[in-house]
């Protein structure tokens, strides 16, 4: 296995000896970009408990509370939904301001239910 | 929100600072650098070539007073790491690295932070390093605004965005006006073992919250030539490392003007340093053109000795400024031994501060010749990254090339030892908990990464709630203390007598302490020095001794050994006598007398000694000598005999004799000066003749116990030689 990799280095270097410095130096980039574009994809299409806590925080939602809300959703099978969206949606049907409706969601996790 | 601005006479009110941080937002956020005139900077008597505008306050080297008191400042931001576990006592440091010149400051966090699964709150003690939370972070960047509003230079305030909490501590960050910040999803997966997809998700909106509030990044590389076992192998690996957390922060939103590599010159003598660093160096810069360089030292081989580390640390800044470094990192000298001295950390600004200033525009006088070997090894690493990155693809990408052990294996690519961190993909904390965004997912908030489906009729995220904390500050929620038991006013309480009664300690990180370091020769070898050193220390009263150093000189002649401790008693700073300053009189009054008198003097080196340098520069007129104010003299040259001076004054008439000791031993000064007295008194002039003796091991309380009338150490010049004579010639009512 080793002597194969080092084979295959070998070769893959003198493939890279015939290009210039400026060559080198993009085909580095290009490959740089071609390791992070699957990576960039499933960051777009993907959340966490944690980005759903930083979305709370910036809705004034304090870091305490926070992380019982983001566990409730996450419990109630609605965090692909966006935690923000759906304190959002729960004040806006209640009538709260966000951080009530944070406060409601902590206080009774069934007023999740029937929210979408 | 106005700040008292601080009185370079009084201390840090830490009590004042912590006064109405609930209201407290920074005035301003975001990364600075220094301000470089393309002119150079005169300074004193010569011109910088490279260097930033000087500060309103600062400290210089302290050779400086023989250079008009400059304080040239590097072009490069300067970083010194801070953080013992108690933020209030770090403030104070800060500070007093501020006046040395850092502007960039580093809190490392408390150990174990990166694998808490949410942010802090409060301010409980840390261990090795201290718990970031809002209330910390607020009130140190509230110390630094006044701080840079002293010194007079922006200062950038840096800690760490990493483990599995990433996304809140950006968002904290943001909102607090953070100006720098660790961020790179590799470093959590190789060495904090945080899942690698979850790791990787994270980042993205750590990066993206980042990247809004011009929050400077820093990745993560360097740690493996601090964690594999020859660091100066792992050169390829690092520039993928690099490369990979460079081109996901691009492609996530950053500015590359905000994106810097933290590089490390890997290898340390007695090793054959440039032959490893520099090209290394040199590739680096080479691929990364439209990056940032953070310069940091190298840690890995630091031991307990400190001068081994400050003079690695002088050869890594001569690589900074053999290449590039936008950022020059400091170390402590004392990491190796695991104890963040106050001082230590100066000492670090200061290597960098006099190696720049000594190298200043080294780059105009020398090149680096890149047709030798040079230029074939910079290649050679280059096509090393490039054939790595190649074999990542062919393995199936990043994350198949992390579970195959591709990274920090410690042989120089494509060679393996087998000692990679390898992870699974499927494992690690945080596994399985990444959760597929819905196609009607919403974030309503600035700066989120990522699908974000906006309901129609908004147009910005945040419009759907009036707001988030990123525009309108004032929602942001400040929680003060969970726990008041483990809290810097608890803490502060207890230190009060120290920092602002009169209860006086040494101190090494946090008021009171009381530690204190000795330094002494043992004549005994290596198993006895060191035990010795212990003995000897607790007989002298202190706490908790401890080694921290030992130095063979010889395997049997003795050791040089380190050994520190506590202080276990305050002294009382009212019971201390503390010698009232010398007050100067006027220049004018000082011709005028001197006029009026006709002064006169008599001078000479006196013992065996021909150093003349010091009593010049009290006489002449060009070193702003006693000549200056209108005294004439006569001066005897080196190695006089007193009866010589004192003959010489008598035929003169002078009315003072002065004498320079330079060089003593077993207080040969003492008895000279003693003996001048007495051939005065023995003569029959001591009444009218004024007796002024100098010299490196003089001081002015000397003066009374050899019968001189004026004694001078180090620094004198000859304006308080003139004071002095004239001060005599007035209670004698002759002027």
């Amino acid at each position: 296995m080793t002597d194969e990799r080092i084979a295959q280095f070998e070769a893959r270097r003198e493939e890279l000896a015939k290009l210039s410095d400026e060559q080198l130096k993009n085909r580095f980039w290009d490959l740089t970009h071609q390791v992070v574009e699957p990576i960039i994809d499933l960051a777009k299409t993907h959340t966490s408990a944690s980005i759903e806590r930083a979305i709370l925080l910036r809705m004034g939602v304090d870091s305490v509370s926070s992380h019982g809300v983001v566990d409730r959703i996450l419990e109630a099978g609605l965090l692909g939904k966006g935690a923000g969206h759906v304190v959002l949606k729960l004040s806006q049907k209640s009538g709260k301001d966000i951080r009530g409706a944070a406060q409601a969601i902590l206080d009774d996790k069934n007023v999740l239910q029937g929210l979408f | 929100m106005t700040n008292q601005p601080l009185d370079p006479n009084k201390k840090l009110d830490i009590e004042h600072i912590l006064e109405g941080l609930e209201n407290y937002h920074p005035p301003r956020k975001g990364w600075t650098w220094r301000e470089v005139p393309t002119e150079g900077v005169n300074m004193g008597p010569f011109h910088f070539r490279n260097m930033s505008k000087p500060l309103k306050n600062s400290i210089g080297l302290p050779a400086s007073k023989y250079f008009e008191n400059i304080d040239p400042q590097p072009s490069c931001v300067v970083t010194t790491e801070i953080a013992s576990g108690r933020f209030e006592d770090d403030l104070r440091r800060m500070r007093m690295a501020a006046w040395h010149g850092a502007d960039h400051i580093m809190v490392i966090r408390t150990t174990g932070q990166s694998h808490i699964d949410g942010l802090l709150e409060g301010t409980p003690e840390g261990i090795g390093g201290v718990p970031i939370t809002r209330k910390q972070i607020r009130a140190s960047r509230k110390a630094c605004d006044q701080i840079e509003e002293e010194v007079g230079r922006p200062i950038n305030f840096h800690s760490y965005v990493s483990g599995v909490a990433g996304p809140e501590v950006a968002v904290l960050f943001a909102e607090e006006g953070i100006n720098g910040a660790h961020q790179d999803p590799q470093y959590n997966v190789l060495y904090r073992n945080v899942n690698m997809y979850r790791s990787f998700v994270d980042a993205a909106e750590a990066k993206k919250v980042m990247a809004g509030a011009r929050i400077f990044q820093i990745d993560g590389a360097h740690n493996a030539n601090a964690t594999a076992k020859a660091g100066w192998l792992v050169m390829p690996e690092l520039m993928v490392q690099h490369g990979i957390n460079c081109a996901f922060s691009v492609a996530v939103g950053m500015d590359k003007s905000l994106i810097g590599l933290s590089t490390v010159p890997p290898n340390s003598p007695p090793a054959p340093k440039l032959w490893y660093d520099l090209p290394y160096a040199v590739a680096l810069r080479d691929f990364f053109s439209e990056f940032k360089m953070r310069a940091q030292q190298n840690t890995r081989y630091i031991e307990a000795d400190i001068e081994e580390a400050v003079r690695t640390h002088t050869v890594d800044t001569l690589i900074s400024m053999l290449t590039r470094a936008d950022i020059q990192s400091t170390i402590t000298p004392d990491e190796g031994r695991n104890v963040p001295w106050h001082y230590n950390n100066i000492r670090g600004v200061q290597t960098v501060k006099q190696t720049w200033a000594a190298l200043d525009g080294i780059k105009e006088l020398l090149s680096l010749n890149h047709d030798g070997p040079l230029g074939e090894m910079v290649r050679d690493l280059k096509e090393r990254a490039v054939a790595f990155l190649e074999e990542v693809l062919e393995s199936g990408g990043y994350f198949a090339a992390v579970e195959k052990g591709f990274f920090v294996d410690s042989a120089k690519y494509p060679e393996r030892n087998g000692d990679g961190i390898a992870r699974d993909g499927k494992g690690g904390v945080g596994a399985g908990t990444l959760v597929v965004r819905e196609a009607d997912y919403f974030a309503p908030v600035c700066d989120h990464f990522g699908h974000n489906h906006l309901p129609a009729g908004v147009q910005k995220a945040c419009d759907a709630i009036d707001g988030c904390t990123l525009c309108k500050p004032e929602k942001i929620v400040f929680i003060d203390e969970l726990d008041p038991e483990d809290s810097c006013n608890a803490r502060l309480a207890k230190t009060l007598p120290y920092r602002k009664g009169n209860a006086i300690k040494p101190e090494a990180e946090w008021a009171g302490d009381g530690t204190v370091l000795i330094q002494l020769f043992v004549p005994q070898n290596e198993e006895i020095a060191p035990v010795y050193a212990m003995e000897m220390a607790k007989k002298m009263g202190l706490l908790d001794p401890e080694v921290i150093n030992t130095m063979v000189l010889h395997p049997s002649e003795g050791c040089f050994v380190e050994v520190k401790g506590k202080v276990a008693f305050d002294i009382d700073k009212t019971t201390l006598k503390i010698p009232q300053k010398e007050v100067i009189l006027p220049e004018q009054e000082l011709r005028d007398a001197v006029k009026a008198a006709g002064i006169r003097v008599v001078a000479g080196t006196v013992g065996e000694d021909e150093h003349s340098v010091g009593m010049r520069e009290i006489l002449d007129i060009k070193h702003g000598g006693i000549e200056k104010y209108g005294v004439k003299y006569h001066y005897l040259g080196t190695s006089v005999p007193i009866g010589k001076l004192v003959d010489a004054a008598i035929e003169t008439g002078a009315q003072a004799i002065l004498i320079s000791t330079i060089i003593s031993h077993n207080d040969v000064h003492r008895a000279q000066m003693r003996k001048l007295a007495e051939l005065c008194r023995e003569k029959g002039i001591r009444d009218k003749i004024i007796l002024i003796a100098g010299g490196t091991q003089v001081n002015r309380e000397m003066a009374k116990e050899t019968g001189l009338d004026a004694t001078f150490g180090r620094g004198t010049k000859g304006i308080h030689v003139v004071n002095a004579m004239v001060k005599v010639l007035k209670a004698r009512g002759v002027v």
